[in-house]
């Protein structure tokens, strides 16, 4: 899964650096609370944790074993921004300590295995959390849907990025059901993995579970003359009405996406490319009469309309961060006005 | 798994660059290879002896190179398959009609995919993983990231020991093999490795709390590297870029 350099052209490459970096720095404005409480060791150990679940060998049926990706049980269990920090720091390791995903593809990589898997896992996870009952349990079955559609949706996204910028010419359609046949089934492994690990977490420590805090029953306290009170559990950090993060993940993921469009639609080699693979009949012949496919790489193809569009696409992707960071300034602000009212 | 990353424990010049120059260098080389445009081979071949040359100069044994681009195998697959799946003009080689760009393709992928790989060989042999992370530190990543990463760095050997440790008892009480019956034993694992890494987590922010931890790391880095350094690190890179510049100016 990881992606090798030169899967993607340049100008992808540093455009999803740019959003990796964006989501990067968006969680750690996020999580920042949260770390400053538990300690930078807690993030530590978990992407530790993710790494060494990485390869670990599960059995999924027919004889086979699955490999867990982990974004969406790491979102599960220590919440999306958190999770996407681990995931990030497990593959800026594998890539700069164990020569695994190239370098200039570290931030399509971020993007696709630290960003969409985890927001789409945890989205999807609040989302089957809502018509759920409202028990401990519930968060095993949510989790197992987040995690069956989060690596087929990276799959779709990589399929995008590939109309956009892929170095190779494959027909669209055939790279998508390719993509997509094959990443349901590891999504399916991934769902299995992921809710047999996070049941044995429920059993033993659901109150480590970050997607399923807010289900902690109410403790009941008698008293010595038997009076009997409920409290409700020690609320954890940070902790958020369900409905906003799921609100800013989607709205995170409306963005993102609103950017790689404004990139595709301002890149005039990325509307080649998806023109050629839409309609490759015709581009086929166009080639044909053009005679060799090589003259399209000559020293022709590299002229200012490149330059420019992938400048375009980089000012977007900058505008896109702007405007998400922006986002995230206004949110911390609300939130440090709410927890003023509520200390005073 | 080791603490060590895949550092080979030998002294070479390229073991002295400070590693935030090469993790620049890195960054150089490795996006002016992927912007070369694929029908230049001649560039391809110039960026092969030039790597070549690093792995020498920094005495990484050949056949640890070798081993270790194994990470690349699934993309090698992919790249093979390209030829019979691209679309384009094809050309018959053996009874075989394959795809012209898918071949271009093929070759670009293989190329700059294994390029980038002993690009990043070169510098993870070369540089310890606490070094790597003062070169982060020192090219200005966010510290909170630094101090995640160095824990994790740090406690990657006891979190893969504890795996291994806990893989050992479970086939020694018979839960081995691949059935699907076995998957509840791997995941409970797996499950209890979760709540054992959170706990010593939360342990080791304890433990530093009580040291006097405030919330900020101490710095991880030592000195800056010196002009010198800097060009002594960057030279190969900078090759590199000349001869993408005369790749796109002279053409294949």
């Amino acid at each position: 899964m990881h992606v090798p350099d030169g899967f993607f052209n340049a100008p992808t490459s540093v455009a999803t650096g740019l959003i990796a970096a964006g989501a990067v720095g968006f969680s750690l404005q996020r999580a920042n609370r949260e770390i400053r409480e538990t300690g930078p060791a807690l993030a530590g150990l978990t992407a530790a944790f993710v790494f060494a679940v990485q390869m670990v060998n599960f059995p999924v049926g027919a004889g086979t074993s699955g490999h867990l990706l982990g974004g969406a049980l790491a979102a599960a269990l220590v919440g999306p921004w958190t999770a996407v920090l681990v995931m990030s720091t497990v593959l800026l390791v594998q890539g700069l300590l164990f020569a695994d995903g190239g370098l200039t593809a570290l931030g399509t990589n971020i993007t696709l295995m630290g960003l969409i898997t985890v927001l789409v896992g945890y989205a999807l996870t609040r989302t089957v959390l809502q018509v759920l009952p409202r028990r401990m349990g519930s968060v095993v079955p949510a989790a197992t849907v987040g995690a069956l559609f989060s690596v087929p949706v990276a799959a779709v996204a990589f399929t995008g990025l590939d109309a956009i910028g892929g170095a190779v010419d494959i027909p669209l359609g055939k790279l998508a059901a390719a993509m997509v046949g094959w990443h349901v089934l590891v999504g399916i492994g991934e769902a299995v993995i992921t809710a047999a690990v996070l049941s044995a977490v429920v059993g033993t420590r659901p109150d480590l579970v970050y997607a399923a805090r807010h289900l902690q029953q109410d403790l009941v306290l008698v008293d010595a003359e038997g009076n009997t009170s409920t409290v409700s559990p020690d609320r954890p950090i940070a902790a958020k009405p369900a409905g906003r993060s799921v609100g800013v993940g989607v709205a995170v993921t409306l963005v993102v996406a609103g950017g790689l469009s404004l990139f595709a639609s301002a890149h005039p080699d990325g509307l080649e490319f998806v023109g050629a693979k839409l309609g490759f009949d015709s581009a086929a012949k166009e080639s044909a009469v053009a005679g060799s496919p090589f003259a399209d790489y000559g020293v022709g193809g590299i002229g200012n309309a490149q330059v420019s569009g992938a400048l375009a696409g980089i000012i977007g992707v900058l505008v896109t961060i702007v405007v998400g960071l922006a986002l995230a300034k206004l949110a911390s602000l609300r939130a440090n006005k709410a927890s003023e009212n509520r200390a005073s | 798994m080791s603490g060590d990353g895949l550092l080979v424990a030998v002294d070479s010049p390229v073991h002295r660059i400070p590693a935030q120059v090469k993790l620049v260098a890195l960054v150089v080389f490795v996006l002016t290879v992927v912007s070369t445009p694929a029908a230049v081979f001649w560039a391809f071949g110039m960026y092969a002896v030039l790597l070549g040359g690093a792995v020498m100069v920094a005495k990484i044994p050949v056949p640890v190179v070798s081993r270790r681009l194994a990470v690349e195998t699934p993309f090698i697959v992919f790249a093979l398959l390209l030829p019979f799946v691209a679309t384009g003009p094809q050309f018959s080689v053996l009874g075989l009609k394959l795809s012209q760009s898918g071949v271009l393709g093929a070759w670009n992928l293989l190329a700059k995919g294994t390029l980038g790989v002993v690009a990043a060989i070169v510098l993870s042999a070369t540089t310890a993983p606490r070094d790597l992370l003062a070169g982060l530190e020192r090219l200005r990543l966010p510290a909170t990231l630094v101090a995640i990463l160095s824990f994790m760095v740090r406690y990657l050997s006891v979190v893969s020991d504890d795996l291994q440790r806990m893989r050992i008892a479970r086939e020694s009480r018979g839960y081995s093999g691949g059935r699907v019956g076995q998957l509840a034993a791997v995941a409970g694992g797996v499950g209890a490795l979760f709540v054992r890494s959170f706990e010593r987590g939360e342990r080791v922010h304890l433990a530093m709390r009580s040291r006097g931890y405030t919330g900020r790391m101490p710095l991880l880095s030592v000195q800056g590297a010196s002009q010198a350094q800097w060009v002594e690190g960057l030279a190969i890179s900078l090759v590199a870029v000349v001869v993408a510049v005369a790749a796109r100016v002279v053409g294949s």
